[in-house]
């Protein structure tokens, strides 16, 4: 438990230190574009892979358990649309990038810390938390909502995918289950859980990077830890989220 | 000129230096000998900052060093160059924009005048046509002399370096050696060297403190270390056979 203590003392320490005003905004915004290639453009082709394949076995599974008579097939729509955004498209991508991201993150910051890379910027007096920790963070806080919006429509359409290959519905009804009782509130519900899972990605494998030792199986070892810690804090959030806003 | 007085630090309860007391002089090449574990980079990161020490004081000129809040140790700092053991040059840059680095923080030159000295750092560390090259792509050697060359980028007024030599052949050692001693003189920079090199001890050693078990027990430079009758130096510089039949023939 003292541990615990310790390990969030540490992490508030650190939070202190990288939401200080970077020392020149020009190279903040550099940094910002290089992450943002890094974090972002990086994953769109896995979590479109991921949305596709999901969004139509979303659609299968749903199709065959709505067979009876008395329900609509429009419903088949309105299911996937509900499944995707509410859950599949924050939590789920969110698990998978804390897989992706966080290991990248930490393994990176881990390996300057043991080749005393961050020593070097500390001992210059730069900020080596601000420098590199901050644009991580707002990248992935800024940028994954936008991924789970991608990760929605992307789900939508291998919906519309399967359908027009298998024929299970029509592409008329599944259309009209997407705008049934459309709440775009959900939208904003779901963009907003995938910010604060992405803040909790980004700066929790920050945080073990930055406090990395032992060589290269530490690296590892405290990398797997921030994928762990991460993935359930995720799990945590994505609760109290919704118990706060649904 | 580093004034360190009644230095201790120590680890889970354990000393790991014990009442150091010394001097560093600017335009001298001042030599921190001992075996791996006595605590010579401990002292080297306490005198950074990059260690707090439980007791004692490390003084700048007149400025206490030890006793200055985070917010002006870091102005001072950028007074400060250090060269790593393993060089410590940063992967995402190259050659080049390592050694721009601390001028983007740290001055408002354009990117000519930030170029231009650069190229002069890496001339004066006797390295040219590598700007554009990642520091996987060059030799040990070149990547001390890049680390050298980012150290004196802001003609800085201490430099540090911990084991310069370590992982160099003999000859390259002795070229980053003099190198580190021409660029101490030509800046009057006070230059704290960390080594357990007697290569380095017997070319630039004007003066040595010699640490052992966290103590200070030795001071001198590298005529007197021949004559010394410390015991413990003794067993450290007189290590190999080689030396110990040297010092026999006098």
């Amino acid at each position: 438990m003292k541990k615990l203590f310790d390990i969030a003392g540490d992490y508030f320490l650190l939070m202190l230190r990288v939401f200080r005003k970077p020392e020149k905004w020009s190279i903040f915004w550099k940094q910002f574009w290089t992450e943002s290639n890094k974090l972002v453009i990086d994953s769109l082709v896995i979590v479109s892979i991921i949305s596709l394949s999901v969004g139509a076995v979303i659609v299968i599974q749903t199709a065959s358990n709505l067979e009876s008579p008395f329900i609509p097939k429009l419903y088949v729509g309105v299911m996937a649309r509900e499944s995707l955004v509410l859950e599949f498209c924050s939590t789920m991508i969110a698990l998978m990038l804390a897989g992706k991201i966080g290991s990248n993150i930490s393994s990176e910051i881990g390996s300057m810390r043991i080749t005393e890379q961050i020593d070097a910027m500390e001992i210059m007096g730069v900020n080596s938390a601000n420098f590199l920790i901050l644009p991580k963070i707002c990248v992935a806080t800024f940028f994954g909502p936008f991924l789970m919006l991608m990760s929605f429509f992307i789900g939508l359409i291998g919906g519309g995918l399967i359908i027009s290959v298998t024929g299970i519905i029509t592409l008329a009804q599944y259309v009209e289950g997407l705008r049934f009782a459309f709440k775009a509130y959900y939208i904003f519900y779901s963009m907003f859980k995938m910010g604060v899972f992405c803040f909790i990605i980004a700066s929790i494998s920050s945080y073990f990077g930055y406090n990395a030792k032992g060589g290269s199986l530490g690296v590892g070892k405290f990398s797997t830890q921030a994928i762990v810690i991460s993935s359930t804090l995720i799990l945590i959030f994505d609760l109290i989220l919704t118990k706060l806003l649904l | 000129m580093i004034k360190v007085q009644n230095l201790y630090k120590e680890f889970d309860g354990r000393n790991v230096l014990n009442n150091i007391n010394i001097e560093f002089k600017p335009g001298e090449c001042s030599l921190i000998i001992g075996a791996s574990g006595s605590g010579k980079t401990v002292l080297l990161k306490n005198l950074v900052g990059l260690y707090e020490p439980e007791k004692g004081d490390i003084w700048y000129d007149n400025n206490n060093f030890t006793r200055m809040p985070l917010s002006q140790k870091k102005i001072f700092r950028k007074e400060m160059g250090m060269l790593f053991q393993q060089s410590a040059l940063f992967d995402f840059a190259t050659v080049e924009e390592n050694i721009i680095f601390p001028m983007n923080f740290f001055t408002d030159w354009s990117l000519e005048e930030k170029l231009e000295r650069a190229n002069f750092c890496l001339k004066r560390v006797n390295l040219e046509n590598a700007n554009k090259l990642y520091p996987s792509q060059i030799s040990g050697g070149m990547q001390k002399r890049v680390g050298i060359a980012r150290a004196i980028a802001l003609n800085p007024k201490y430099l540090f370096c911990d084991e310069p030599n370590s992982g160099l052949d003999p000859t390259t050692s002795i070229v980053i050696d003099h190198l580190i001693k021409e660029i101490t003189q030509e800046y009057n920079i006070t230059t704290v060297i960390n080594t357990h090199d007697m290569n380095s001890v017997m070319e630039i050693g004007e003066h040595i403190g010699f640490i052992h078990k966290g103590e200070l027990i030795w001071q001198g430079n590298n005529k007197e270390i021949m004559d010394s009758e410390c015991q413990p130096l003794n067993d450290f510089v007189f290590a190999n056979n080689l030396a110990r039949q040297l010092k026999k023939r006098g």
